[in-house]
């Protein structure tokens, strides 16, 4: 089979029109989750599925698309989603930030700000925040209907009574322009303030067949207690590579003797920090 | 004065037979009714009608509501009434598991409720939890433990905490001391009778144990059938029973 065998970013013409059906419902009430009628794709749940549909349905020819995985543009799931559209839409790919216009994320919100003219695609694996605690879907859709979010708050109790601080450091639930209470998919909570931001947002959930959306300056809120506030932490360590003290670190164990060495999670961000470095000298 | 509940002529069918049929009456601030009957009398829909867990066939409820006074429960929007079901009333059901989340801590538990209705402030929560725990008898170290790991009957007292945390002003209680044993139950209908009576509350409850209603019911409501066969005020039905079931329920009791 030649790739011209595919439709231009392999989906057919009628999906991708019901996906931006469901892309424009979620713009239009920011933070609901709209279902969508998923479809099966050339990759495991879990791999992405939901973040490529919402990209497939997205891309224009004219678009430079980024793919991320924990912040990495060189990483098997980032590699292989960026080959696949490299190969079914033929659009030019980058790994700089602010040089795409669609990026597909796994995980992390790029450390560079992101721009009006850009479209920011998560993979989401479980889109209902409240799902931990209550089971059932029909009474989860009668609590964001009904606004009832106490049940939140008490992950939050729990937290706090267990380890004296809220513990929960990813996917840290959001409320959204005060009315709907969002997962924000397992992004480090360091990344939730940055979420009120000038691009678009989508979030894809294709086992579970979600779509919700951010409108541009979208006011998006970290729940928390009185006395005890939000805190988006970080490893409190600069950069080992670029010495950055503003970016989100991982933790990298180096040799056997367990010796640690944190860098940035963001690979383009680190990058281009070395290269204005060498730059200048 | 006026009544806190006036419920007038619920029906509720399960196809061609009766749940409860023809069911009215008045509750006053202040009072405890007791609902007595068999197995399958139709104690437990009408409960289930009356706190808005089953939407009944016919009739209405009212409630005395902060805000608008006598309101329908039944033609309430559902926020409204969820709201009034987290605020004004409490539901005691049997199986305390059914009352409480069992995966989360007995603080939590009480927590809850107040996090529903907008508290925000995590050391006001806790000292509201740890106070509310004291007051059904269990101790502050037990704050962070999980509902698996408390006895039955602690379990209940937590259940009863969780819903009065709120200040509600009608509590639901579905059997609220079966499947206790004897001694458990004695603490517990203590413990109840000292809180209607502290708070002022008024309940409904629906027991089939006719020693429960005695201790705690001022008023006493007999089903048989769907059907309500005797009403009263409690003393007077137990020892006086008019009705040929009342009166085969009364002398069913065993004597030790």
């Amino acid at each position: 089979m030649t790739d011209q065998a595919y439709n231009f970013a392999y989906l057919d013409e009628q999906t991708k029109r019901m996906i931006r059906r469901a892309i424009l419902k979620g713009l239009a009430v920011p933070g609901y989750q709209v279902p969508f009628a998923s479809r099966e794709m050339p990759m495991p749940y879990g791999w992405g599925t939901g973040g490529v549909q919402v990209t497939s349905a997205t891309l224009v020819p004219e678009d430079r698309l980024k793919v991320i995985d924990q912040g990495a543009d060189d990483t098997t799931n980032a590699v292989s989603i960026r080959k696949f559209f490299e190969k079914t839409a033929q659009v030019e790919t980058t790994e700089e930030t602010t040089q795409a216009t669609v990026i597909q994320t796994r995980h992390r919100i790029p450390e560079e700000p992101l721009s009006e003219d850009q479209i920011l695609v998560y993979q989401v694996p479980i889109p209902e925040p409240l799902r931990f605690l209550e089971p059932r879907e029909t009474e989860t859709r009668k609590m964001h209907a009904l606004e009832e979010y106490g049940l939140m708050h008490v992950k939050l109790y729990e937290d706090v009574a267990q380890h004296g601080t809220i513990a929960t450091s990813y996917a840290y639930p959001v409320k959204v322009e005060g009315r709907y209470v969002m997962d924000p998919s397992p992004i480090p909570k360091f990344d939730n303030p940055k979420m009120t931001m000038d691009a678009i947002q989508l979030f894809g959930a294709g086992r579970e067949q979600r779509i919700y959306a951010l409108p541009p300056h979208t006011e998006v809120v970290s729940l928390d207690f009185e006395d005890h506030p939000f805190d988006p932490s970080k490893a409190e360590h600069p950069c080992h590579i670029c010495g950055a003290e503003d970016a989100y670190l991982d933790e990298v164990i180096v040799d056997d003797d367990g010796t640690r060495m944190f860098v940035c999670s963001d690979t383009d961000y680190c990058r281009s920090r070395v290269e204005a470095a060498e730059g200048k000298e | 004065m006026t009544p806190l509940l006036s419920v007038r002529d619920i029906a509720k069918f399960y196809g061609q037979r009766i749940g409860c049929t023809d069911v009215s009456f008045d509750l006053y601030p202040g009072e405890v009714m007791g609902v007595v009957g068999e197995s399958g009398s139709g104690k437990s829909t009408l409960l289930n009608c009356l706190a808005g867990h089953l939407p009944p066939d016919t009739g209405e409820v009212f409630f005395d509501t902060r805000e608008a006074g006598l309101r329908d429960t039944l033609t309430m929007s559902e926020p409204e009434r969820r709201m009034l079901s987290r605020t004004d009333w409490a539901f005691v059901h049997q199986h305390a598991r059914d009352g409480l989340r069992m995966g989360v801590s007995a603080g939590g538990n009480v927590g809850e409720r107040l996090m529903a209705v907008g508290a925000r402030h995590y050391g006001d929560i806790r000292a509201a939890a740890v106070d509310w725990l004291g007051r059904v008898e269990i101790t502050e170290d037990r704050v962070d433990d999980r509902p698996t790991a408390f006895s039955g009957g602690m379990q209940q007292r937590l259940q009863l905490a969780r819903n009065l945390v709120t200040g509600p002003r009608l509590v639901f209680m579905d059997e609220p001391t079966g499947g206790l044993d004897v001694s458990v139950q004695a603490r517990l209908l203590d413990l109840l009778r000292g809180l209607v009576r502290e708070m002022g509350l008024s309940a409904i409850i629906v027991t089939h144990d006719l020693a429960v209603v005695r201790l705690l019911a001022d008023r006493l409501m007999v089903m048989k059938d769907g059907r309500v066969v005797e009403t009263g005020l409690t003393d007077q039905v137990l020892d006086d029973p008019q009705h040929g079931y009342t009166q085969l329920l009364v002398s069913s009791v065993l004597q030790v």
